[in-house]
């Protein structure tokens, strides 16, 4: 009865996270096939599941596009990105460290300060930040698309409460070698949590590869499009290159690709850590 | 060995219970200390979060078009345009809509998927990549394959394509607001991208549960399946839900990318970032009327952060950690 009971039961389990899997992977499906296809082929009559010459010149083809400057897009996403990633784990580790440990008069005022800003989210500022930005003479740079966005409140609220759970015991060994705060810093706490700080890291430039809204904001001059903006205008444009469309997307996609198979584990960290967001 | 005598250095009296203190360096040592860590952050979140919000309500307050340093006081007109702008109060109309289709949806269907995958024995780590997998995807990347190819309204999309093959006739998604089938597209754009990342929130919870739970609920004669998910993981999972439900909230709140790229160049579902792009950014460069948008929302989104805090007793689900 019992062994009855779990057969079917673990049947309908497998079939529905079966059919659950089968409609996530549709998409990606679709990138691959359209990336690689003619246009005769994705707008033909009848719809076919895999192209009859697989169209590898595609990938050639986008990058002689004059119409829109992708490898410049795709150059720029990862200078920000990188810039963006190693910029924010900077300053928002420092300053997590010194709203944790650093024993201060004000400090509880200016967590207060920090935490009010998590209030608000930073895309729902964006036009008093463009109105900043475009005053510094910044707009369509790469000072402009990466600086405005270092100053995470929720990164160094995240590394103060990581930090809050470090324990004591090594910083005070570190202490007793003479090492002041910046030393204990560098030299014993950041080697100690280099998991966390793969974990922030993977999160952070993901989403700053795929962020839009500031980047469409500041990018006017085609020069300083990211890969999202790029993308963007394929949608707006007067002639739709149905299989030059798909393999930008594939491109655009396929760096997070990898940083899925290989970071895997601390993306899935990053996740569980920023899941806790109050 | 060295280790030993540090921790017995440590545990005198006097360094019992206080902060790792470098010695020979007093309140003014450690005041500097505190700034050299926190100065530079602190530094640019005053110039690039402060400095840009009150900018923005002065701005608020002035004639400011086509410039951002006007001169013509107008007090509280712009607040009044916007609040009276049909398109504006549209855009907080369409975003409640927006909210309350996109928020249980998710919820439902990222705690259904963290139950199967908990679940479940076989190839685990596969399934839960799959439902994860889509969140490293751009919303610009999804919204083009979504308008491009799954709800393409010509006969060549995926949606069309497969509706046809039972005789139904091609539907333009996006192109058409009466019956609004856009929702359908904008809606599934976020579940394919946002659901993993939930899962993955309600998984870690679901493995806090401890096991004795359940022994202690079959005991008492709960059966598995319904009621002993509605009367032991569901109360369980409280702590998870809340805070999903609140960061649900928040991003649908921030909803730009799929909207701008699904619905370029239509009137209809216009979420208010969206509008405020074109107010600020679009023909007129209204940056009075633009900030004093912004205004509104940010004041909005204060008030129902903090309501649902109080309500939902968030900030207690410390189990979430």
């Amino acid at each position: 009865m019992r062994t009855r009971r779990t057969t079917t039961g673990s049947t309908g389990l497998y079939l529905a996270t079966g059919i659950a899997a089968f409609l996530f992977l549709v998409p990606f499906y679709l990138i691959v096939r359209n990336a690689l296809s003619t246009d005769a082929e994705i707008t033909g009559e009848n719809w076919k599941f895999f192209p009859t010459d697989i169209q590898w010149g595609n990938f050639t083809e986008l990058f002689d596009d004059p119409t829109v400057p992708f490898g410049q897009s795709l150059w720029n996403s990862a200078v920000v990105g990188v810039l963006h990633t190693l910029g924010t784990l900077l300053v928002c580790s420092l300053a997590g460290y010194g709203l944790a440990r650093i024993p201060y008069r004000h400090a509880n005022k200016i967590f207060y300060a920090v935490l009010v800003t998590l209030m608000v989210p930073t895309a729902v500022t964006f036009v008093p930040s463009f109105v900043l930005v475009s005053s510094l003479g910044w707009v369509s740079t790469l000072r402009g698309l990466v600086i405005p966005g270092l100053f995470s409140g929720f990164t160094c609220f995240l590394f103060r409460q990581y930090f809050l759970g470090f324990p004591r015991e090594l910083e005070e060994a570190a202490r007793v070698d003479g090492l002041g705060y910046w030393g204990a810093y560098w030299r014993i706490v950041v080697p100690n949590s280099l998991n966390f700080f793969a974990a922030i890291a993977t999160i952070t430039f993901i989403s700053g590869w795929n962020a839009f809204l500031w980047p469409l904001v500041i990018g006017q001059d085609q020069q300083a499009w990211t890969v999202q903006v790029a993308l963007s205008s394929y949608m707006t444009n007067q002639t739709v290159n149905f299989h030059l469309i798909f393999m930008a997307t594939a491109v655009s996609i396929l760096p997070l690709v990898f940083v899925f198979l290989f970071l895997q584990r601390w993306l899935v960290q990053g996740v569980a850590q920023t899941g806790i967001k109050g | 060995m060295s280790t030993t005598t540090a921790r017995g250095v440590a545990k005198s009296p006097a360094a019992e219970g206080t902060p790792p203190v470098p010695r020979r360096r007093g309140v003014r040592g450690r005041t500097l200390n505190f700034w050299l860590f926190t100065g530079p952050f602190l530094t640019g979140l005053v110039i690039f979060v402060y400095v840009p919000i009150g900018w923005s309500a002065y701005l608020s307050f002035f004639d400011a078009r086509y410039t951002v340093t006007p001169s013509e006081f107008i007090g509280f007109d712009n607040y009044t345009y916007m609040l009276t702008n049909d398109k504006f109060v549209e855009s907080l109309v369409t975003f409640t809509v927006f909210a309350a289709l996109v928020v249980p949806v998710t919820w439902a269907l990222s705690l259904g998927l963290a139950l199967l995958v908990n679940r479940i024995r076989f190839m685990q780590a596969f399934f839960r990549s799959v439902f994860f997998l889509p969140t490293a995807v751009s919303f610009v990347a999804a919204s083009l394959i979504w308008k491009m190819s799954v709800f393409s309204g010509v006969r060549f999309g995926l949606a069309n394509t497969v509706l046809g093959w039972f005789g139904v006739e091609n539907i333009a998604w996006l192109a058409d607001p009466n019956p609004p089938w856009y929702w359908l597209v904008i809606v599934t754009v976020r579940l394919w991208l946002q659901s993993g990342f939930y899962m993955i929130l309600f998984l870690a919870a679901l493995q806090n549960i401890p096991p004795e739970l359940y022994e202690a609920a079959a005991i008492d004669g709960a059966k598995p399946g319904w009621q002993t998910f509605r009367y032991v993981t569901l109360p369980q999972l409280r702590a998870t839900s809340t805070a999903v439900i609140l960061l649900l909230l928040v991003a649908a709140y921030q909803a730009f990318d799929e909207f701008f790229n699904l619905l370029a160049k239509t009137t209809w579902g216009r979420p208010p970032l969206v509008e405020l792009y074109y107010t600020a950014l679009g023909e007129n460069q209204d940056y009075g009327a633009g900030s004093a948008g912004a205004m509104i929302l940010t004041l909005l989104i204060c008030v129902v952060t903090l309501l649902q805090g109080r309500l939902m007793g968030f900030g207690r689900g410390e189990e979430t950690k």
